[in-house]
């Protein structure tokens, strides 16, 4: 697989499985105005998701859908991040907060590109992405005394530095006020996602090629 | 056949979620292209997790395929739409039908700061006394806000 390739797939698996993750508040979460708040959320990311797929699967010969299902849960690229289960609120804003300060320097990056293709998608995502960073930054904000949110940050930090390639960690830091550590690399996937994966798949496994 | 005509025909297919705008009216059409029986469409999705966004590329082969014509929906993922996008009358519609249009995009980036101020006027009584009630709404493109003077929820656009 051709860097592109590589690239978009990474990107796209986080999304998807955060997505997935971020819809697990729907009906639950503890207000209704967070309810509506998160199922907006994870529909945006699942939709940034099929975007990416999309341009990757022209490379690859294949289809978005086929990238989101079809693949061995091992062979997946998302970063440990997005794929802990955490129903609590305090590890969830956490995450939500930690991820959308890593993903703004990735998108900022890609808009950057030369790949024009890619820095056109990247500036679209970025707008979109604009409200959840609102909602991940009210939130850090509310809770920045809270004892239990702080520690559920420095909990998932080395989480959050292993969504990033390594030239961007210094300035994830910097924009977070915590020093670099050794961080959770993508490649070696948490238990849970092997769950989600069953639950995600199950109905497109159950009659291959249906049409829904 | 003439490029005209699809335009006509596209401004009667309403969005599937706001029905009192058509599709023009929302902007997301960016080029039509008539070429012998084939007619090309451009078309630029509004919020890439939009679940409407294969009603609107359905609806639009269908109209075009009623013309006697063979549609080539050609879906454009870059940032060329943007709020700014929607027409004056698709703006004057939105707000006849109780959705605050979106604030235009050279005001500089949507802030938080920005959202919760009172620069927003209610659809209904004209008031700016608004407050934001939820940066997130039934679909992705809305917001929810809330009108201190005629004390009743009303939904406002994203500016994207």
């Amino acid at each position: 697989m051709n860097a592109r390739a590589s690239l978009l797939l990474s990107i796209a698996d986080d999304e998807l499985i955060l997505g997935w993750r971020d819809s697990e508040w729907t009906g639950i979460a503890p207000t209704l105005e967070e309810d509506v708040a998160f199922s907006s959320i994870a529909q945006n990311e699942i939709g940034h998701a099929r975007a990416l797929y999309e341009l990757a699967a022209r490379e690859l010969d294949t289809d978005a859908d086929a990238l989101a299902f079809d693949r061995a849960p091992a062979d997946y690229r998302c970063a440990p991040l997005v794929e802990l289960h955490v129903l609590e609120w305090a590890h969830t804003i956490a995450r939500r907060y930690l991820y959308e300060e890593a993903d703004r320097l990735r998108i900022g990056r890609l808009m950057r590109s030369d790949d024009a293709e890619l820095a056109g998608l990247a500036a679209k995502i970025d707008r979109e992405e604009t409200y959840h960073r609102m909602h991940a930054e009210m939130w850090a904000a509310r809770l920045a005394d809270e004892p239990r949110f702080r520690s559920a940050v420095e909990e998932l930090w080395p989480f959050a530095l292993g969504v990033l390639e390594p030239e961007l960690r210094a300035e994830l830091a910097a924009r977070v006020g915590l020093d670099v550590v050794e961080p959770r690399e993508r490649g070696v996937h948490q238990p849970e996602l092997a769950e989600l994966w069953d639950v995600m798949t199950e109905v497109r496994r159950s009659i291959p090629g249906a049409q829904w | 056949m003439t490029a005209a005509e699809v335009w006509a025909a596209l401004d009667e297919i309403p969005d599937p979620e706001i029905p009192v705008v058509s599709l023009v009216d929302l902007g997301v059409i960016r080029d039509v292209a008539v070429v012998g029986e084939r007619v090309r469409i451009e078309f630029t999705p509004t919020f890439l997790g939009c679940p409407a966004l294969e009603a609107m590329k359905r609806a639009m082969e269908a109209s075009v395929a009623g013309l006697g014509a063979e549609p080539e929906v050609q879906v454009i993922q870059d940032d060329s739409w943007s709020t700014d996008r929607i027409t004056p009358a698709g703006r004057e519609k939105l707000r006849a039908a109780g959705f605050a249009p979106p604030a235009p995009r050279s005001a500089g980036p949507t802030t938080l700061v920005q959202l919760r101020s009172k620069a927003f006027r209610c659809p209904y009584c004209g008031s700016t006394e608004t407050r934001l009630e939820n940066i997130f709404g039934p679909t992705p493109c809305r917001s929810i806000r809330w009108c201190e003077s005629c004390r009743q929820p009303f939904e406002q656009f994203k500016t994207i």
